[in-house]
């Protein structure tokens, strides 16, 4: 029997597969993806072997910079990016958490001086009972990584 | 001893390892025993105080003209380009580019690793909003070391304000370089922050609570004091709770001979009056030994040999 794709395959561009149900949306806010003129496709909740449960986001002709990629490790560390050219994987990777990111978030901390000077902020990340903690380079306050994403 | 703070900025007590600590320590007490006021000859230090302070910018003060350095800057920043909306990194890329040292207090967060960034000279952080203090801490670590003839292994009990006291904090991590042992005696809702437990965890530091000075003063080498801030609490809560957190003379009746209480100053009334003529209080002399921390850091940053 024919296995048929619940979303549609794409040519070329980009597929964030096993991203864990509920980080799909996030992702797509926080990329800003639907601010790009790219055409995206998105399965929410869809039958996973590993995870019980997933969401992928499909991009059409389009590449992830290193920020984005890094970004999307602290949302959804198990995803893969699959690069497509002409329906063929042409290259796949799993994320890794960086050690650092700059620019990415605001810092949470209203007194931080990051909030008022020309500076990108800058987080050391690292992994503490599961969760992991973001601490700003200049207030050297720590927080968790869902603090530090939601703003 | 190799000179590691040559040039170095001076922001964050994180960034010392203990040979750091321990060549600061050095190196006051030898200013303190031998007086050397060649050791900024010529040079123009900046004591930029974004926001006001009195033991802090004086002692720096006092240390830079010890030392036969000068000194450029203000006291606060009402009367400076900072008043107009000057970002702090146009401000300390200016003044750094007419001195040799940038001595700095501002009330933000960051504000010294910011400025290290932009600065063309060292950077000394004289206190970054409610983060560091690195100075408060060389000199408190400074005084225990003179009062107690050694660091290690010393039985250190935290009195007070432990949640929002930043030298408390600061002291705690740096101690754990020399295998203190902590008792932390606190209300609830001022209690040690979480985070930092976990880092003493996380090193194999011991430590207890406790609730009573009298009770910890038998099993300690040095009672560190903070002030219980009254507007914290409501009056009735803050009159049930103070007398807790309050050192008399009553307390120290079993205390070890050894026993030294310090204070970051200014006190208000934790430590009672006549504390001050026992044999047990260091207080003064540690707030002394801030000249001599300070003269030690700015003579090996901006020595190669000092």
């Amino acid at each position: 029997m024919r296995k048929k794709l619940q979303v549609e395959a794409i040519c070329q561009g980009t597929v964030i597969d096993h991203i864990p149900a509920g980080q799909g949306i996030k992702i797509l806010d926080r990329l800003r993806l639907l601010d790009s003129n790219a055409s995206i496709t998105v399965g929410f909740n869809l039958p996973s072997k590993d995870q019980g449960h997933k969401d992928i986001i499909k991009v059409t002709s389009r590449k992830f910079t290193e920020q984005e990629a890094n970004q999307l490790a602290l949302f959804a560390p198990s995803a893969t990016i699959n690069v497509i050219d002409n329906y063929e994987v042409v290259d796949k990777f799993k994320m890794a958490l960086p050690e650092s990111l700059q620019g990415a978030f605001t810092c949470p901390n209203s007194n931080c001086i990051t909030h008022n000077e020309p500076v990108d902020t800058h987080f050391y990340l690292r992994e503490h009972n599961g969760d992991v903690r973001l601490k700003c380079k200049y207030c050297e306050k720590s927080f968790s990584k869902d603090i530090v994403a939601e703003l | 001893m190799e000179n590691r703070l040559y040039k170095r900025d001076i922001i964050s007590i994180a960034d010392f390892d203990r040979k750091d600590l321990e060549l600061v320590l050095e190196t006051a007490a030898q200013l303190k025993n031998s007086p050397r006021p060649d050791l900024l000859q010529g040079k123009v230090i900046a004591s930029c105080f974004f926001e006001a302070s009195t033991r802090t910018r004086l002692s720096f003060e006092t240390a830079v003209q010890r030392l036969g350095g000068t000194l450029i800057g203000f006291s606060d920043a009402g009367n400076t380009s900072a008043k107009k909306g000057e970002t702090l990194a146009d401000s300390v890329n200016i003044i750094s580019s007419y001195t040799d040292a940038f001595v700095m207090r501002h009330p933000q967060e960051g504000s010294a690793r910011l400025a290290s960034e932009f600065s063309s000279v060292p950077v000394i952080n004289g206190g970054d909003g409610s983060n560091q203090h690195p100075t408060q801490t060389l000199l408190d670590l400074f005084s225990i070391r003179e009062c107690q003839g050694k660091l290690d292994g010393l039985k250190v009990a935290f009195v007070g304000d432990l949640k929002y006291g930043r030298t408390v904090h600061s002291l705690a991590q740096a101690l754990c370089h020399f295998g203190a042992e902590f008792t932390f005696i606190a209300p609830k809702a001022l209690a040690m922050p979480d985070y930092i437990l976990e880092e003493l965890d996380e090193k194999g530091i011991k430590y207890r609570f406790s609730d009573s000075i009298e009770e910890t003063a038998p099993q300690v080498d040095i009672i560190y004091m903070t002030r219980v801030q009254k507007e914290r609490f409501d009056e009735t809560e803050y009159k049930h709770i103070a007398s807790k957190y309050i050192l008399d003379v009553e307390s120290l009746k079993d205390a070890k001979e050894n026993l030294k209480v310090l204070h970051p100053l200014p006190r208000v009334d934790e430590i009672a009056v006549e504390v001050d003529k026992t044999p047990y209080a260091y207080y003064f002399q540690q707030a002394e030994n801030g000249v001599y921390a300070r003269q030690a850091l700015l003579a090996l940053v901006l020595n190669e040999v000092v």
